[in-house]
């Protein structure tokens, strides 16, 4: 999206071509990409890594791995066969294991930062019920000491940030790589398309029926939902034909814009829906709108409608355990992961949690346990791996770039001291588009954020 | 179900008499900070551990074995710190909590007639091998948030194992925001109710010391009646400038007399030392701190101090301006200082997620592979979720490890506990098979499979 020409700033016409352009063209096109991305990959040196236990993340284990990465992209992967490029970096992996770079796909890094002061309190416009023209990005404080213990404990490379969830549209999600920058632009993962935070349930009720605002009830979520599309649908119809046949410029309308967007498949729904019947109204809200829903987060009772959920290709985010903290997470199950896997539906751990998104291997290490204890058959480590990577960067929309390790794509990678489905195994190396980001052994290869520069514990190990 | 729930009920509240039980072939760890032992037996009788570890003995006749080879057998998860039987469902759910305290009462708040043993969050930790727990009141109004209780978590209606064990205090930034917005007025308040507490304790039963073999009755697992009636009666004369209900100055009675713990909510390390100070002052008290995080920066003077610590073990974020110097690294850099310490979940899930702690604890075994991180051996992490906080709050003798005479609270595990990818396959409390059915058990068999039958999913049980 970076490298297309798009003209416009919010509402300005700017009539540049008119001399070449027949006279009904339309002389305004919407910038749809006004905070571009900034990042760019740091140095990486050719690396192989030999004799390593490799998860690629499409299911797939090889014993004795051997992966090999440089100019920030896998090069190939492959058994000890694979022969090492002159002047390569060697390390040797054994009795460790090597993964793609984790990924959550749910997180509040940098809108809710720590310390958790209000003055830093960023992440829901609670003032009203629909808000799709905030923007996370806008929110997020880079300096967030929680990136590095994500990068550095959890081995997460990559991460979408969310606006919280009070409004029934919360605002736009950005994916950035956890790569550490002066601004929100220098983290954005290049050509990651946004995603719409939308939320079911007890949140938007709670927060608005306690002042006797809509929506009170959960039949009040819907039918603002519903409103608020009825309106999208006819902006787009505007700009529809304001594109196709010029005549008068429509009105901006920021919120609509996102929606816009939505609709025409460029922005992605990452809904935060915990039950299944409600899953289920929204699955046919987007259909009578003609969107499409990409993912459920949080969505605790998916096992009850795992079989809809592959029906209608979305994912469900999940947590192992977490249960009972409110009523809509009653019904929480160990299983629920594994259970939507077998269903043949797309599973994803997330963690929605500065300290879980830590731990997210471990997460699905008890989801994985769970499963096979239940007697849920073909599961494996190497399969369970794909609940970390490859279904959330599918999630994300970014699967042809990151999530698997496999030639072509980022070298997002991950050297784990031992398998990582262990509570004893941490990160050893993590490597961000082939450039290493963190090295246990080397107390320089581990950032410190701004905030914590002169305090106490400052570069300490966390 | 009705019948089943009856039927666990009586199940659990009849342990059989006399029955000895022995389970062999596991990897025993007894808890109390050893390394496991391999092929090792655990015998119990009436409710009690007659022995465990490597031992050869005589079985009496009639002995039930249990074959346990291949798993694991550890002494029952103690919840170092938690709020587990107070509430089912955290949020917008009337009547399913008890958390909150913002009555007129603080300090005389006894936690134990909110403990509902049949809460499902009891019955999850119970599957999952917790065996006990450290309850505690949150604090409401007060910096006191009155007193907690050890509660076990066996399927019956009898959960108290210890009521009125200690009294919380909120010290940091919890108790500054209750005292009206600082450290300064939270340290005030306190004395001030000790000086109350201490016009009351003249009306108070002297504390007699430990005499020869004779309990020391401050080693009394229960402290019995702490609100002694004398001190409620017409001669029991307080000043004119009073802050605290006749009530809240009670409770602190056995505070002040050394009689009931006192467990300190402190985090910074500046607060920490403050309340080693306070051990200084008023040396009767029986302090236990809580949270800790930055515990590690003056390891020393607590070692030193003698004070134990039910830490949060895996608190890495300057998550509050008390947190600053967070890291993983924290309860082992204590423990090397000579800390007494052990891991609680305060305000972190603690009403639901208590099985967490022996995932936390495996991460602090994993720390030892960390460079430049002190992480705990294996023993001795499994000692801070058994052990550890039980000594901590006087009852080391009674649970928390499988030494001889202490209760019979075991759990068999698939595999290694520090692995959070183990389950707890079975698991005894006083010597009594617990159930391990919750509903989350029961939706798994209604939702295991999804393909429509003769009749609706509310059938299926």
């Amino acid at each position: 999206m970076s490298n297309k020409v798009l003209l416009g700033a919010a509402g300005a016409a700017l009539l540049s071509g008119c001399t070449t352009t027949p006279p009904s063209a339309p002389a305004v096109r919407i910038n749809e990409d006004p905070y571009p991305s900034t990042y760019v990959r740091y140095p990486g040196v050719l690396t192989v890594i030999r004799h390593a236990t490799v998860f690629i993340g499409d299911g797939q284990q090889i014993n004795d791995g051997t992966v090999i990465f440089a100019d920030g992209v896998i090069k190939a992967v492959g058994g000890p066969e694979l022969a090492s490029p002159a002047g390569a970096l060697e390390i040797d992996g054994t009795g460790k294991f090597v993964t793609p770079g984790i990924i959550d796909v749910h997180s509040h890094l940098g809108d809710y930062p720590s310390p958790g002061v209000t003055a830093n309190s960023d992440g829901n416009e609670a003032t009203s019920p629909v808000r799709p023209e905030v923007w996370a990005e806008h929110s997020v404080w880079p300096q967030d000491p929680g990136f590095s213990r994500a990068l550095i404990n959890g081995g997460i490379t990559t991460l979408e940030i969310l606006p919280g969830s009070a409004n029934l549209f919360g605002g736009r999600s950005v994916v950035l790589k956890n790569v550490p920058g002066r601004t929100a632009q220098d983290m954005k993962f290049p050509g990651a398309p946004y995603g719409l935070k939308m939320a079911c349930g007890e949140n938007p009720k709670r927060v608005y029926g306690a002042h006797d605002e809509m929506p009170q009830t959960r039949m009040g979520n819907i039918a603002l939902a519903r409103e608020t599309w009825a309106k999208a649908v006819e902006y787009k119809r505007k700009w529809d034909k304001y594109y196709k046949d010029g005549g008068d410029v429509p009105d901006r309308d920021l919120a609509m814009d996102t929606l816009k967007g939505v609709l025409e498949g460029k922005i992605l729904i990452q809904n935060h829906c915990y039950r299944a019947d409600e899953m289920a109204n929204m699955i046919d809200m987007a259909k009578e709108f003609g969107y499409k829903i990409t993912a459920f987060h949080h969505a605790v009772e998916a096992y009850k409608i795992a079989d809809l959920l592959r029906d209608n290709d979305i994912c469900a985010v999940m947590w192992a355990d977490w249960y009972g903290f409110k009523m809509e997470a009653y019904d929480a199950i160990k299983e629920n992961i594994p259970l939507v896997h077998n269903a043949g539906a797309c599973a994803i751990v997330h963690s929605d949690d500065p300290n879980y998104i830590q731990r997210l291997n471990q997460e699905a290490s008890k989801a994985l346990s769970d499963g096979i204890r239940a007697g849920i058959p073909n599961l494996s480590e190497a399969v369970a791996w794909e609940w970390l990577t490859r279904n959330p960067a599918k999630a994300l929309g970014i699967l042809d770039k990151t999530g698997t390790l496999t030639a072509g794509k980022m070298a997002d990678v991950v050297l784990w001291n031992g398998d990582p489905f262990s509570d004893y195994s941490r990160p050893e190396h993590v490597w961000i588009d082939g450039a290493e980001m963190y090295d246990a052994n080397n107390p320089k290869k581990r950032p410190v954020s701004d905030f914590e520069l002169g305090q106490p514990g400052e570069g300490d190990v966390k | 179900m009705i019948r089943a729930v009856a039927a666990m009920l009586l199940a659990a509240a009849s342990p059989a008499v006399g029955q000895t039980i022995a389970f062999s072939g596991a990897t025993v760890a007894l808890g109390d900070g050893s390394e496991p032992i391999q092929n090792g037996m655990v015998v119990i009788q009436d409710g009690r551990v007659v022995a465990a570890g490597d031992i050869r003995m005589k079985l009496p006749a009639g002995t039930e074995v249990i074959d346990a080879t291949g798993k694991w057998i550890t002494p029952g998860i103690v919840a170092g710190f938690s709020r587990l039987g107070l509430a089912d469902v955290d949020l917008s759910a009337e009547g399913a909590s008890d958390t909150d305290n913002n009555g007129p009462f603080s300090a005389a708040i006894d936690v134990a007639p909110a403990i509902n043993p049949l809460d499902t969050p009891v019955a999850v930790n119970r599957a999952d091998g917790v065996t006990r727990a450290i309850v505690a009141p949150s604090a409401g109004k007060s910096i006191f948030a009155g007193q907690g209780a050890v509660i076990d978590t066996g399927a019956d209606m009898d959960p108290i194992t210890a009521a009125r064990k200690f009294q919380f205090v909120e010290l940091g930034q919890t108790g500054s925001e209750k005292a009206g917005g600082s450290r300064a007025s939270a340290h005030v308040l306190f004395r001030n109710a000790l000086r109350e507490a201490a016009e009351l304790q003249r009306y108070a039963p002297k504390v007699e010391a430990a005499r020869g073999g004779a309990p020391d009755e401050r080693e009394r697992p229960v402290v019995r009646n702490p609100n002694e009636s004398r001190i409620y009666g017409p001669d029991a004369r307080r000043s004119e400038d009073v802050l605290l209900t006749r009530f809240d100055a009670a409770a602190l009675v056995p505070v002040l007399q050394g009689r009931q713990y006192l467990l300190v909510h402190a985090e910074r390390a500046s607060d920490i030392l403050q309340v080693i100070d306070l051990k200084r002052e008023f040396p009767s008290l029986k302090i236990v701190l809580v949270g800790a995080t930055e515990g590690w920066l003056v390891g020393d003077k607590i070692a030193q101090s003698g004070i134990p610590v039910i830490a949060s073990a895996v608190n890495d974020l300057p998550a509050t301006f008390e947190q600053i110097a967070a890291t993983q690294s924290n309860v082992g850099r204590m423990r090397a200082a000579g800390v007494n310490v052990s891991i609680g979940m305060i305000d972190d899930n603690d009403t639901h997620n208590l099985f967490m702690e022996r995932q936390y604890a495996g991460n602090l075994v994993g720390l030892q592979r960390v460079p430049g991180a002190t992480g705990v051996k294996w023993g001795e992490a499994l000692a801070m979720i058994t052990s550890r906080p039980a000594q901590a709050i006087g009852m080391g003798g009674e649970i928390g490890s499988l030494a001889p005479g202490r209760r019979a609270d075991l759990v068999i595990w698939s595999g290694d506990p520090l692995e959070a990818s183990s389950a707890a396959e079975q698991v005894y409390i006083d010597g009594v098979r617990q159930p391990l059915e919750t509903h989350q058990t029961r939706l798994l068999e209604r939702y295991r499979y999804l393909p429509r039958t003769d009749l609706p999913q509310a059938y299926r049980h």
